[in-house]
């Protein structure tokens, strides 16, 4: 059963790269999007596709879907997928109250009012929950956002971040400084600070210069001068 | 005219065996011209246009193409078509190839000149089916100059736009039209000219040629894409490549951006290339993969593509003087100013702009990009009226719905795409005022600059953050790239601001300069001295 289902999806990459322009693929990408969201992978392009087709076709559009695909899309959050979505539905369908939700959603997250996001979320869980994987998702993004910009978090603000508290929140963070190189601190005998990985947004001194480095096909079209 | 319509057609010689009088040429029997009286010059033109064709004599197809049509169009053909091809047929051996390139460029004249009628529209269609499936079936052994290839192309997705255009405005239409509407379901529909383009692409391998010409397998980009010695044809080959670019333009034309940057990813525009020879395709890739980069927020990116179109521009729109594009390239360099500062004002990178340019930008753009730093009403209403200018006439693929109510729906797509658009410079209203205080600043606690920007912490800590997000776009790799010139980091409450200076690139430099001195050597060798 499971390699069949993995034979599916390559033939549907297959045909958005071979054959998009087919209004005969739109139920095979839909489903796609069902299988997408039940073994919790992801594909753009695929969606894309099939809200291109919505388009064309707006007859065929079906809404739980598209629903799905913009769930789909916040979850890939820092890339900007969901505006891309939200480019190929018309402006009435984008007035629907789900999409409505959706929107205020992802503008939440855009801009970092990750408080309100998780309260405005907690509300519409039944819109959410036929996604699995969402929570962590965001998560996810919010840490990224955070490691962005942040060499020390204040506990406070991580944990409004990512929605968890009291122990479950102590047992996130001893997991990621198993993991993934966190570390304690403590800050001027207040709360914790989180210390989070280097990186070069966080320590711009790591910054590769790497408009200084040349790519080496640029290089490989001097070659038969220099011989 | 055959009356069931399907676009893969039958025989070709059904649509040139009809009657001269059924129809052609207008909806309307009254057409005020006789389209079958063929004047001496055109008879001159097309007899020797035919034997350069046949004789494969590119340069002088071109001078014809660029130089005689156009005088000829000038000085006869102000308010009327060409003849009908009909007419002209007799004096190139009926050969059907040069009949339909003769349509082509008899259609393209009406469209520029005159106003086609929904008629027109749809024959034009036939034709473009009927030459693309002649080039696609490979019997075509001919060596046409690019601008003409670049130029169908162009003009086939332009004429696509057109149409969707025409059908969605539905109030003013005669019931003559509406029924023409409905009989052509098929012409131009949005299927048959993506798959159209995708089709020339494949069927001409041209992302095969590009990957071996990077391999130094294959002469392409060398010779402009011509064969001088085996004089294999050009044409599908070209046909292919322009493709690309065609579905790029269709793709910013629907809002899938995305898509319309990854059918573009074959041709690296950071290097010269085939595109670049023809000025029109040019201008037309760097314009729509700025704009698309626009808006998947990489602002950098479209800002160093419209920075090096801009100043090419500059130094030599004066040899395109006398060229029939040179309005649409007028036209275009306008919209990327417009759209160059847009760029900037969302995203302050004016190291990435050459001088020359930048004199420009301020010259024709100053006082709103002053307004558009403000992110008030009256900046919105700038943004607003910038991105109309500049944006692409986005379309509605989908066919008409022609029951009552008949309303007009052309700027449906075109509203999305602003609506989203100003949202999204909505999302980013409180940057300005955090680069403009962090400026001042190497350190700044939290505390401080929140009541300088009279906001509380947690407030600014998401902005802090959202100029973060915002900042670093994510590419079709997924890597981070940061967009910023001015960037920070917080360390519990201070926040330490980094300014980062500005890349020389010395050894792009360099190797354009070794590459071009290799080539005036060469091309010094190549002189006899007898």
């Amino acid at each position: 059963m499971g390699r069949e289902q993995q034979q599916v999806s390559y033939t549907v990459e297959q045909l958005v790269s071979v054959n998009p322009y087919n209004p005969d693929i739109l139920t095979d990408l839909e489903n796609y999007v069902n299988e997408q969201v039940s073994s919790q992978t992801y594909s753009l392009d695929a969606n894309l596709c099939l809200l291109r087709l919505y388009q064309f076709e707006p007859g065929r559009m079906s809404i739980p879907i598209v629903v799905q695909i913009l769930i789909k899309a916040l979850m890939a959050m820092p890339a900007s997928d969901f505006s891309l979505c939200l480019f190929l539905i018309p402006e009435q369908v984008q007035m629907e109250e789900k999409f409505k939700t959706l929107i205020v959603l992802s503008h939440y997250l855009e801009t970092a009012r990750f408080r309100q996001f998780w309260d405005e979320a907690a509300k519409s869980r039944s819109i959410l929950e036929v996604v699995p994987g969402f929570e962590q998702a965001i998560q996810a993004y919010a840490i990224h956002v955070l490691s962005l910009t942040y060499q020390k978090v204040p506990r406070p603000v991580l944990a409004e971040a990512i929605n968890i508290e009291g122990l479950s929140l102590d047992k996130f963070i001893e997991h990621h400084v198993a993991n993934s190189g966190w570390v304690l601190e403590k800050s001027h005998g207040r709360s914790q600070l989180i210390v989070l990985p280097r990186n070069e947004f966080n320590h711009p001194e790591l910054q590769k210069h790497t408009a200084e480095g040349v790519p080496f096909e640029h290089v490989t079209r001097i070659f038969p001068m220099l011989s | 005219m055959a009356s069931s319509y399907d676009y893969d057609d039958g025989s070709l010689e059904s649509r040139y065996g009809r009657p001269p009088s059924a129809g052609h040429g207008g909806a309307s029997t009254d057409l005020g011209y006789d389209p079958n009286f063929v004047p001496d010059s055109v008879k001159t033109f097309v007899v020797h246009l035919y034997r350069h064709i046949r004789e494969k004599n590119v340069y002088e197809i071109h001078q014809m193409y660029e130089g005689s049509f156009q005088r000829l169009s000038d000085r006869m053909f102000r308010d009327n078509p060409w003849p009908s091809v009909e007419a002209i047929a007799p004096y190139v051996d009926n050969d059907h190839v040069f009949c339909l390139l003769y349509r082509e460029m008899w259609f393209r004249h009406v469209y520029a000149r005159l106003s086609p009628t929904g008629r027109q529209r749809v024959e034009s269609w036939d034709n473009y089916c009927s030459l693309f499936g002649v080039v696609l079936h490979g019997v075509v052994n001919m060596q046409l100059p690019n601008q003409w290839l670049w130029d169908m192309v162009d003009e086939f997705v332009y004429q696509f736009q057109s149409y969707c255009q025409y059908r969605a405005k539905l109030k003013s239409k005669t019931e003559e039209e509406l029924q023409l509407l409905q009989q052509y379901d098929q012409a131009w529909n949005v299927y048959g000219v993506l798959n159209y383009l995708q089709a020339l692409v494949e069927k001409s391998a041209i992302i095969e040629i590009l990957e071996r010409e990077k391999e130094g397998l294959e002469q392409f980009t060398a010779t402009d894409g011509y064969d001088y010695e085996g004089g294999t044809s050009n044409v599908l080959k070209m046909l292919g490549y322009y493709s690309m670019i065609g579905l790029l333009r269709v793709h910013c034309l629907l809002g899938d951006y995305h898509t319309g940057l990854k059918c573009l990813a074959p041709i690296d525009i950071s290097q010269q290339g085939v595109y670049n020879v023809v000025i029109g395709s040019h201008i037309s890739t760097v314009y729509h993969y700025g704009f698309a980069n626009l808006m998947l927020r990489r602002y950098a990116e479209a800002i160093r593509e419209f920075n090096k179109i801009l100043l090419y521009i500059l130094k030599f729109k004066q040899y395109h003087q006398k060229s029939p594009q040179y309005d649409q390239i007028l036209k275009k360099n306008e919209q990327m100013y417009a759209l160059l500062a847009i760029c900037l004002s969302l995203c302050p990178q004016i190291n990435l702009v050459e001088e020359n340019v930048n004199s420009q930008l301020r010259d024709k753009y100053n006082e709103k990009m002053t307004k558009m730093l403000r992110y008030d009403d009256e900046a919105y209403a700038v943004y607003d009226e910038l991105f109309t200018y500049a944006c692409p006439k986005f379309i509605t693929p989908s066919a008409p719905v022609l029951e009552e109510p008949l309303t007009n729906y052309n700027q449906d797509a075109y509203r999305l795409q602003l609506k989203l658009f100003l949202y999204e410079v909505k999302q980013q209203q409180l940057l300005s005022g955090v680069r403009s205080f962090l400026k001042l600043y190497s350190t700044i606690s939290i505390g401080k600059l929140a009541a300088y920007m009279e906001v509380d912490e947690p407030t600014l800590r998401t902005i802090l953050m959202t100029y973060k997000h915002k900042m670093h776009a994510v590419d079709s790799d997924g890597k981070i790239i940061p967009n910023a010139d001015l960037d920070y980091y917080i360390s519990e409450d201070i926040v330490h601001v980094v300014e980062s200076k500005p890349i020389k690139r010395y050894s792009d430099y360099f190797l354009r300069q070794v590459l071009k001195f290799e080539e005036t050597i060469s091309e010094l060798d190549r002189i006899k001295l007898d």
